[in-house]
């Protein structure tokens, strides 16, 4: 160690030492470069000028606002309403559409389309599939088999109050019977026998044949008597190759003796009337709108 | 120390090498500092009455979702998923309203989250049917090919433990969320009685929480792990009704 009033100039360099000496190894005290020094006297006047110009002091009841008048809250606001404001007018003009006359008006069916394939991604896709396509109990999209209808009407409809939950009292709502307790085990063999009949798969013919007459006592009046379904009550199509819980043996026996009981969310609070429209007309142009 | 014409460092400045030569001294000064910073920055939150606003609507967890809640955190969701919808364009155009302090004032700890592998959760309750929260926990792939979320199909395996469920609400209650008494009371009844939609205790546990989904979320017999997870799911960022709030300006 140097003693303090003297200086300790390195012989190489020239230039002073801090006195630190690690067995003849010293340090050299060179000043700060003048850049850095004034680069951080600026940060700190930068510092101070920012928390006047934005919220940053807290006070008594709450902290400054800042002389610029920043809000976050403000400012996500005014981006939200820039976009609504650059597409107010297709938009509204989407939100009043008669949809079923949507195809006269080519910008506007652009437009639905591209915003609905948007609503769908992030709303519909994680059960209806990314590319509409469904996936066991939640309905394919893509085709021409509808439970509650396919037409704007009812697309809309569903969308906008959902089936069978306890968020919305419109929602559409059906409860297909359990049978398990009702049909003795040959009568659900029976049963299931005759569906594999009418949506003509391979089957046990006198056990179908037996089946009729329980499926047009039982079944009948909700699904029809040829089975073809029934819009007003969800109830599915049964002479197609279509299923949503499956069409063989295993499946079919389990639907009829505990039944099922699909349920979509409404999405009439989450959506603006736009958004609702835009998505109706994509899943309608998806392939089997009616 | 050499105190040079050539060192900017002099008089009261100088001094530093009194701090440098003790350790003691460099460490008591240390933690001044910080904690000058600390008062600055954290303590006027707790006196701020705009750190949270009141919102309408906002209540503390039913002891189900609290049991759903603790079986997030032990499975470790908050590593993949955040709980904060921030106030972006983006966020909101894709989550719903952004979240408000106020929304996870009773979440001890919050579960804001910092890493989105999923998406954020903090609205997700409603948005899914039952059915779909038990297909996608059971084997997430079977609805959305596309994810790389683990399963959890064994939470149906462990039946939710009603024993120590009071001792959890009033632990809560302890660092400040306002259980009642009764409510810690009949915390171990009423885990139950949410996954039972014929419970006799249907209005009582209503209005002891708004709002609380009361169902068989599962899907099986008892209440299982599975349905405490989705419960908790299903109400997440569903109590505050959004048609009434009016966001102040700053904070």
């Amino acid at each position: 160690m140097s003693s303090n009033d003297q200086k300790d100039i390195d012989e190489v360099t020239g230039t002073d030492t801090t006195g630190h000496d690690w067995d003849g190894i010293k340090e050299l005290n060179n000043p700060l470069p003048r850049w850095w020094l004034w680069s951080l006297y600026l940060t700190i006047i930068w510092a101070v000028g920012y928390t006047i110009a934005y919220p940053a002091w807290p006070m008594v009841s709450s902290a400054t606002a800042g002389v610029l008048g920043y809000s976050t809250r403000a400012e996500v606001a005014q981006d939200i309403a820039r976009f609504e404001d650059a597409n107010g007018e297709i938009l509204a003009q989407l939100a009043s559409a008669d949809l079923n006359v949507l195809n006269e008006n080519p910008e506007l069916l652009r437009f639905a389309n591209s915003a609905g394939v948007a609503v769908f991604r992030n709303n519909c896709s994680q059960c209806h599939g990314s590319g509409a396509a469904g996936a066991l109990g939640y309905p394919n999209l893509l085709d021409d088999d509808w439970l509650w209808g396919g037409d704007f009407e009812n697309i809309e409809y569903t969308v906008r109050h959902g089936i069978r939950n306890e968020e919305d009292w419109d929602a559409r709502y059906s409860e297909m019977t359990a049978y398990d307790e009702i049909f003795s085990n040959e009568e659900v063999d029976q049963v299931v026998q005759y569906v594999r009949l009418i949506s003509g798969q391979e089957h046990d013919a006198g056990m179908a044949e037996a089946g009729t007459e329980l499926f047009l006592n039982n079944c009948s009046a909700c699904h029809g008597d040829e089975g073809m379904g029934n819009y007003d009550l969800g109830a599915p199509n049964l002479t197609d190759a279509i299923w949503l819980y499956g069409g063989d043996l295993e499946s079919l026996e389990e639907t009829v003796r505990y039944a099922r009981f699909g349920v979509m969310p409404p999405w009439g609070e989450r959506l603006s009337e736009a958004q609702i429209k835009a998505v109706t007309a994509y899943v309608h142009q998806l392939g089997g709108g009616e | 120390m050499s105190d040079t014409p050539n060192s900017p460092a002099k008089g009261f400045l100088a001094k530093h090498a009194l701090l440098e030569r003790s350790p003691t001294l460099l460490l008591v000064s240390t933690l001044l500092v910080v904690s000058i910073g600390g008062i600055v920055e954290i303590a006027p939150l707790f006196y701020l009455e705009g750190t949270i606003e009141e919102v309408e609507g906002v209540r503390p967890y039913s002891p189900l979702e609290l049991a759903g809640r603790d079986i997030y955190i032990r499975e470790g969701c908050y590593t993949c998923h955040s709980q904060m919808i921030r106030p972006m364009r983006d966020e909101v155009e894709r989550y719903g309203h952004y979240s408000l302090a106020a929304e996870s004032m009773y979440d001890h700890p919050f579960q804001w989250g910092s890493k989105r592998t999923g998406p954020d959760l903090a609205r997700v309750g409603g948005k899914y049917s039952d059915a779909w929260h038990l297909d996608h926990l059971i084997a997430p792939r079977s609805v959305v090919p596309e994810s790389i979320m683990p399963g959890y199909a064994y939470l149906l395996n462990t039946q939710v433990n009603a024993e120590h469920t009071a001792d959890l609400v009033s632990t809560h209650r302890f660092v400040g969320v306002p259980y009642t008494e009764e409510m810690v009371e009949v915390a171990a009844a009423d885990v139950l009685a949410q996954g039972d939609p014929d419970t006799d205790a249907y209005d009582d546990l209503l209005e002891r929480y708004p709002g609380a989904q009361i169902r068989n979320f599962d899907d099986a017999p008892g209440v299982s792990e599975m349905d405490a997870l989705i419960a908790y799911l299903q109400m997440l960022g569903t109590t505050v009704d959004f048609s009434t709030f009016t966001p102040a300006a700053s904070r």
